[in-house]
């Protein structure tokens, strides 16, 4: 298990390296003088130059790369060419944001898909496995906006029990911030769900076809520890993973979501500082990405190997 | 009775119809019992085993009859009633042992909890009875099986695992399906002994014994019923049934099996002709009739299972001419066959000289960086074999002992890293890389499953029609007659050539791979396990191919087997590997007659006879193979010879001896009369047949 996860610490910091590279390299190319963009267009030549000179652009590339990595990692994240504040507040507020939308979005889509994908399985083919399944997947070819349009119809004008905007001040309590997750993350739940829930159906049918299940049944338990103790040990393995991974996808991912509930997340981060061009956000952004990214598929491989034996105890 | 089956008939919904896997089978089990189920594949054992259990799938059910336990139908009771039964009165033992344990699940805890729910004992107490009962199992060390996994455990450790689990409540009927059938031959005895032993603890016990081995049920079962595709076509005490098999599908089964210490120049095997009907379409009237020598017109009408006397029964017409001799329901020898002359060996085809094919296994940056050597596997370890032109080699071996490795060294698809192979004395580079189209052509080889072998978007046609192409020019007419020509050689008829894989049954289809390995006129034929996957009744017909082919084409074959009796009949040289490396060669006539090896001599005596009264010195071999990672010094078998001598096997490289009056030489510090002292008896395998 030490090995496993030295291995998997390694692949983690590979993967970062990799990225980073990707991340310099392409907003580097991105059209677009930096210079230009932070003085404006009446400024001089040589001003312009001289900003280049400062700013160690003319540097060569591998240069320019060290440094930006070097200040990167030790917590220097520059200040943004458009708003001119300092970036890693600015960042990491939106990070406190997006995790706290991404953890409320987990504790109700998760446990509701294992419920629904269980049962499916359970009673595969049927009539409650063709209801759960079917509707499941209708609701995922639903765009987005779409169900967040749905769900503050219903919900903020149509009861009035929710907020239907959830722009939020910065350093509001979480408790306080509540009310007005609900909505963005049952739109976002309402994206995960079917995938997690078929996932399940099949981890779970798969199990209950092996020969081990037969030995429990043949034992004479009752069939809820057959399934609780027996099948769903093994058939959530997988579950467990893809919930893990989409972690990473609900902290950046939810671009539309947080646009149509004008919430304050990452996502909505990015659209901005793309739309204005201000390359030290846009990669202070991605890299945070890919860190939540990376971090939440070095999760899954940690629980999926403490799950598994095979792992756990392997070579 | 424990067990009264009565006119059972199971029917399975397969693609829309109705397809009966079981029919009218009737037979009862007194307490203590050991009642032997045997059939080759699709004869329903396994089905009317579930069907006793009252376990069938979704899609089975039993359409008519009455399976009564302990006087109650089962088939009346509800789920919620039979789990009061199941694991506490009712237990099985199922095949695969790997697969029928929970791989996320102490193998403490999957036994514990049956004492828990079925005998209400608390934590502790169900904790204490499960290492009693891993003691009982011979399981060394329970402390540790208890906490456990089971990928961390041998197959044979495993099946004791499940023995234990089943035996944990006592239960009236124990149902063993197939418990030995993927364990090696040498755990097997063990096995078998273990399961006498615990059958003859249990008095009140009734035990169903399933499995297609003649030798197994012969060993352990006081009463034997024979399946065939789903009808039960004979029923006696074990010892009369092989005596005297009073119907002709038993005679068949019992007369296709090559005998220990059989071989091909003394006797012919007997394949029962036709092949198994599906259940899609299954002859009218007795359903051995297409197969039967015996056939009359009578067999048009279904037989019923006649009482034929001393408390046996037969489905039979003719069982009465059978018993009193009139008729004989042996099969024919096939149109052709001779008994082989013992072979001239001819030039060397294949020379292995002192070859090996090691590996570092789990090598990576973080030993590389912690100074931990990898772990060196030697899969053969210095082999030197010679097959002569117009012979058989057998190469005989447990799983693990490289023998598959070597053959993969040959063909070139496993690396060798020592040693030479030549070919028609040629040396072949060790990669397929290095190797001209010449060499490919000279060396063909047939696996071991020829479902996965054979491309099954492809006719028969173009798949023999493949390699004639690429290795010889021919034009389209000339292609056609070679296919040809090459079916009728595997004794299939010119229409295969237009079918499909799919269409083919599994013996067909290894006379399809057959077929294709001579396509190119070979000189040396690697046939890695060929009959394995066989049913006995098709295994005999692809080893007389085997043989016959090998008269004709003039080649050298490497036959590589698990299955002693099977190689012994076959080859002309039998080689036994153990570990990477040779234990013994000989001329197959004296192998084992005496053995003069301590392994071979192991691997003999755990070999069970097709014959319940025949017996054998009991050698049985201790503990697990050990990994080929691991650094055995001295000889290679010294951790587990029942023979051991002392420090000198332990320390010294055994030296190769060969033994006067026959062709053997043996890896032994062992001289022959040392042995000779030792071993108490002579070995006798089977009755006189008469």
């Amino acid at each position: 298990m030490v090995l496993y996860i030295i291995r998997r610490l390694g692949f983690l910091v590979l993967t970062l390296l990799i990225t980073s590279i990707i991340v310099f390299l392409v907003t580097r190319w991105l059209p677009g003088d930096v210079a230009r963009v932070i003085l404006g267009r009446e400024a001089g030549e040589a001003a312009l130059e001289s900003l280049r000179e400062d700013l160690g652009l003319n540097d060569p590339l591998h240069m320019q790369y060290g440094r930006w990595l070097i200040d990167f990692v030790s917590g220097d994240w520059g200040t943004s060419f458009s708003t001119r504040s300092e970036i890693r507040p600015l960042v990491m507020g939106r990070v406190r944001n997006s995790l706290r939308l991404a953890v409320v979005t987990l504790v109700i889509s998760v446990p509701l898909a294992i419920v629904l994908g269980v049962l499916a399985g359970l009673n595969e083919d049927t009539l409650i496995d063709n209801v759960i399944s079917i509707s499941a997947l209708s609701v995922v070819g639903l765009p987005e906006f779409v169900t967040g349009l749905i769900l503050i119809q219903v919900f903020a004008f149509g009861l009035n029990i929710l907020p239907a905007s959830s722009s939020v001040p910065p350093d509001v309590s979480f408790v306080e911030v509540l009310p007005k997750l609900i909505l963005p993350s049952l739109t976002a739940t309402l994206v995960l769900l079917a995938y997690v829930a078929r996932l399940t159906r099949t981890g779970v049918i798969e199990e209950l076809g092996k020969s081990y299940v037969r030995t429990a049944a043949l034992k004479g338990l009752p069939y809820r520890t057959v399934v609780f103790k027996h099948v769903l040990r093994n058939a959530l393995l997988p579950t467990i993973t893809v919930v893990a991974i989409s972690f990473g996808w609900l902290i950046s991912g939810l671009v539309v979501v947080e646009n149509v509930f004008n919430y304050p997340g990452l996502g909505r981060l990015l659209v901005f500082a793309v739309g204005r061009n201000d390359l030290p956000v846009i990669q202070a952004v991605i890299m945070v990405t890919v860190v939540g990214f990376a971090s939440a598929n070095l999760v899954a491989d940690l629980l999926y190997g403490l799950l598994n034996p095979r792992i756990r105890l392997g070579e | 009775m424990v067990l009264d089956i009565d006119d059972v008939t199971v029917g399975y919904r397969q693609a829309g119809s109705w397809r009966e896997a079981v029919r009218h089978v009737s037979l009862e089990i007194p307490p203590g019992q050991t009642y032997g189920l045997v059939g080759e594949s699709g004869s329903g054992k396994t089905t009317l085993a579930l069907a006793t259990m009252r376990y069938l799938p979704e899609e089975g059910t039993v359409c008519r009859g009455e399976i009564r336990f302990r006087g109650r139908n089962l088939l009346a009771l509800k789920d919620s009633e039979m789990r009061k039964i199941w694991g506490s009165d009712m237990a099985m033992v199922p095949q695969d042992a790997l697969a029928s344990l929970n791989p996320s699940v102490r193998l403490g805890e999957q036994v514990a909890e049956i004492l828990r729910y079925q005998r209400g004992l608390s934590e502790a107490e169900a904790r204490e009875q499960t290492a009693e009962l891993f003691k009982r199992v011979q399981l060394g060390d329970p402390e540790r099986v208890r906490s456990s996994y089971p990928h961390q455990l041998s197959g044979g450790m495993l099946q004791r695992v499940l023995t234990a689990m089943a035996m944990s409540t006592e239960p009236s009927l124990l149902v063993l399906d197939e418990p030995t059938s993927s364990l090696d031959v040498t755990t097997q005895a063990v096995m078998l002994d273990l399961f006498r032993e615990l059958i003859e603890g249990q008095q009140q016990t009734a035990v169903v014994y399933i499995t297609h081995n003649l030798g197994v049920v012969a060993q352990i079962a006081d009463r034997v019923a024979v399946m065939y595709a789903g009808d039960l076509m004979e029923d006696a005490p074990t010892v009369d049934l092989y005596r005297e098999p009073l119907h002709p599908y038993t005679r068949g089964l019992l007369e296709c099996v090559p005998r220990l210490g059989e071989n091909k120049t003394e006797v012919n095997l007997r394949p029962i002709r036709g092949r198994i009907p599906s259940l899609r379409d299954l002859p009218s009237g007795c359903i051995f009739r297409p197969r039967c020598p015996l056939a009359i017109e009578e067999c048009k009408e279904y037989p019923p299972l006649y009482e034929a006397g001393d408390d046996r029964r037969s489905r039979c017409h003719r069982w009465d001419e059978i018993k009193a001799k009139e008729v004989s329901a042996s099969q024919p020898v096939p149109q052709g066959a001779q008994i082989s002359a013992p072979s001239v060996s001819g030039e060397e085809v294949l020379g292995v000289e002192d070859v090996e094919v090691h590996f570092t296994e789990g090598q990576s940056l973080i030993k590389l960086i912690s100074g931990e050597p990898p772990t060196k596997v030697k899969a053969v370890d210095g082999v030197s074999l010679d097959v002569p032109r117009g012979q058989t080699v057998g190469l005989v071996g447990e799983s693990g002992s490289g023998k598959t490795t070597l053959a993969r060294a040959v063909v070139g698809l496993a690396e060798r890293t020592g040693g030479r192979i030549r070919l028609l004395d040629k040396e072949l580079p060790p990669g397929l890389k290095e190797r001209t189209p010449d060499m490919f052509c000279c060396i063909q080889i047939v696996f071991q499953n020829p479902a996965e072998t054979l491309n099954p978007y492809l006719s028969v046609g173009q798949i023999l029609r493949r390699p004639l192409m690429r290795l010889r020019d021919q034009t389209p007419e000339e292609l056609d007659a070679a296919v040809k020509s090459l079916l009728e050689a595997v004794h299939l008829s010119a229409e295969y050539a237009s079918r499909l894989p799919g269409q083919l049954s599994g013996g067909e289809k290894q006379r399809v791979a057959i077929a294709r390995a001579f396509a190119p006129r070979p000189d040396l034929l690697i046939a890695d396990e060929p009959v394995t996957s066989l049913d006995v009744s098709v295994q005999a017909s692809i080893l007389n191919l085997f043989d016959e082919l090998q008269d004709e084409e003039e080649i050298g074959t490497l036959f590589i087997s698990h299955d002693l009796a099977v190689v012994g009949y076959l080859a002309d040289v039998v080689a036994v590997i153990y570990l990477g490396q040779l234990m013994e060669v000989s001329e197959s006539a004296s192998i084992f007659d005496p053995p003069h090896h301590p392994y071979t001599e192991a691997l003999l005596s755990s070999v069970p006879l097709i014959d319940p009264q025949g017996k054998q010195e009991e050698i049985r071999l201790e503990g697990e193979v050990p990994s080929p990672s691991e650094e055995i010094r001295g000889c290679p078998f010294h951790t587990r010879c029942p023979r051991f001598i002392g420090p000198v096997c332990a320390e010294e490289v055994p030296p190769w001896r060969e033994i006067a009056g026959v062709d053997k030489r043996t890896f032994c510090h062992y001289t022959e009369e040392e042995l000779r002292e030792r071993q108490k008896r002579t070995f006798r395998f089977s009755e006189p047949s008469e």
